[in-house]
């Protein structure tokens, strides 16, 4: 008798409308308006790759060790240098990043010794062309420029 | 005579894929059909295939860890954790106190975010479109762990040889114990979304039966096992990463029908959350990272490692020949071998049927294709 009258008065079903109703209030809303609305994005995000420099001196912090090129697992980072006369030191001449093949695992930062090398939160590096994902030195160290959204 | 046209013939041969939205991924079917009725299936694989084990053998032992992540997707810290655990395990060391505690928290988390996926989109297949935004929203909070802790949501590279690279950041256990506190109420706003629902009922229950001796014989595992009514579980029986300090209840079913399955799996998040509550609370100080050599060169053999991957059995077979590279890895995917109980489980069903079946199975087709 009672299971009948749970079939007839489809209780069940209104159960489970019980729970979709609950959560009409707009207080629930969890979507987020991205391009006007910035997301939260973790302090250790692997995003866009950045060449640091130093600050006061705008010189490279890179010592041209090779060591993020052999960490690599796609074999993408490339670097380029030519030993100093005067100083007997390598410096950095070229550097290029390829973030077509890039998986952003962050091998590389770990293997930076000098913390040259590092994955930023910046996160919009859409390109239109193929060539513009093959980063050099000058654009690793500005970082992306993204065209802002107006809203 | 009269010539034989399409009328007569009973049996119909259907394609279901290689594009079709069930399988959620790229994978075909062929179904042959008598009406409705199922005569027969053959899965079709291979679609996705990347060849992620001949490219272990191309890469050092670190250099792999993020590849393993890119098998199963959406549990991409299991793998990591098995793959590790098998070159530990080549190498003969183990990973320090606190990173296997905090290696434990994240696998289950993200055992939790698995299943939430599965969820959802197994009620979206069968016709249930609300579940799959709410199981959505509850993943998110994991998701945010996963990248607050690591710097990645989806393929985390989280877990390094020998222990983990990052320390815990500032409002770990906070956040994760907000989580769970929050996480076990929603787990029964799905029961009461899905569990007592005439239509969820009548699609599952008595669908895609597999018996416990079916079971064992296609080597099946995981979820799937165990609503078969067979306790078995890697995390009990043998023991790794530390699972045997925590108490937790192994969730069996009873028919090994689609709806044990989706019951078994409920349940299972429960007893994730009871896990990563026990964890949190004591997670030891000390180093997370063990002594492991820049570059790891393991001494000539093999090991096999398995461990309870969020579909099954998941195993990584590493072979060393003493060089830095892997002579050979092999990867035991859980969602392939269940897969290949489909036909056992569709035959004699109805073609709506199979929707479901391979919903309940859970398979990522980037671990099955590797």
């Amino acid at each position: 008798m009672r299971k009948f009258f749970r079939t007839v008065f489809l209780v069940d079903l209104l159960k489970g409308l019980r729970v979709t109703f609950r959560y009409q209030h707009p207080k629930h809303i969890c979507t987020e308006q991205y391009p006007a609305q910035r997301p939260r994005i973790g302090e250790r995000y692997r995003g866009a790759p950045r060449l640091n420099t130093n600050p006061e001196t705008g010189e490279t912090l890179c010592i041209a060790c090779n060591l993020c090129a052999l960490a690599c697992p796609e074999n993408l980072i490339v670097v380029g240098s030519e030993r100093n006369e005067q100083t007997r030191r390598k410096e950095l001449t070229t550097f290029t990043y390829d973030t077509s093949r890039c998986m952003f695992c962050g091998l590389c930062e770990d293997a930076c010794p000098v913390d040259a090398l590092e994955l930023t939160q910046d996160f919009e590096i859409a390109t239109y062309s193929r060539e513009g994902q093959i980063w050099d030195r000058q654009m690793l160290e500005e970082g992306p420029k993204p065209t802002p959204y107006e809203c | 005579m009269a010539e034989a046209t399409f009328l007569d013939s009973t049996e119909l041969v259907l394609n279901m894929g290689p594009q079709h939205p069930s399988p959620h991924g790229v994978r075909r079917v062929i179904l042959k059909l008598d009406g409705e009725k199922v005569l027969g299936a053959d899965c079709v694989i291979g679609y996705l295939h990347r060849g992620v084990e001949k490219i272990g053998e191309n890469r050092t032992y670190q250099q792999f860890t993020p590849y393993v992540d890119r098998m199963d997707y959406v549990a991409a810290v299991s793998n990591g954790l098995g793959y590790c655990l098998a070159v530990e395990k080549l190498l003969n060391i183990e990973a320090p106190p606190r990173a296997q505690a905090v290696r434990v928290i994240l696998t289950e988390l993200n055992r939790i975010a698995s299943h939430l996926v599965w969820l959802g989109t197994h009620a979206l297949d069968i016709g249930a479109l609300t579940p799959v935004f709410y199981c959505f929203r509850e993943r998110e909070e994991v998701l945010t762990v996963f990248e607050n802790y690591c710097g990645a949501r989806l393929t985390t590279h989280a877990f390094r040889i020998g222990g983990l690279q990052y320390e815990l950041y500032d409002g770990f256990e906070e956040q994760v114990k907000a989580f769970c506190d929050m996480f076990l109420a929603k787990v029964d706003e799905y029961e009461e979304l899905l569990t007592g629902n005439r239509i969820w009922i009548g699609r599952l229950k008595g669908v895609g039966i597999l018996t416990a001796e079916e079971c064992k014989a296609y080597g099946v595992t995981g979820p799937l096992l165990r609503a078969a009514g067979v306790k078995w579980d890697i995390r009990k029986a043998q023991p790794y990463s530390g699972y045997d300090q925590y108490e937790f209840d192994i969730p069996t079913g009873e028919n090994g029908d689609t709806f044990d399955r989706y019951k078994v799996r409920l349940e299972e998040m429960r007893q994730s959350v009871r896990i990563i509550r026990q964890a949190v609370d004591r997670i030891p100080e000390g180093p997370i990272m063990g002594k492991v050599p820049k570059v790891i060169k393991p001494p000539v053999g093999e090991a096999y490692v398995s461990i309870e991957a969020p579909k099954g059995e998941l195993g990584y077979f590493v072979v060393s020949d003493g060089s830095p590279q892997p002579y050979r890895v092999r990867v035991r995917p859980p969602s392939f071998i269940n897969l290949q109980a489909v036909d056992k489980m569709v035959r004699g069903g109805l073609v709506a049927d199979v929707v479901a079946v391979i919903g309940t199975i859970d398979i990522v087709l980037g671990e099955v294709d590797r």
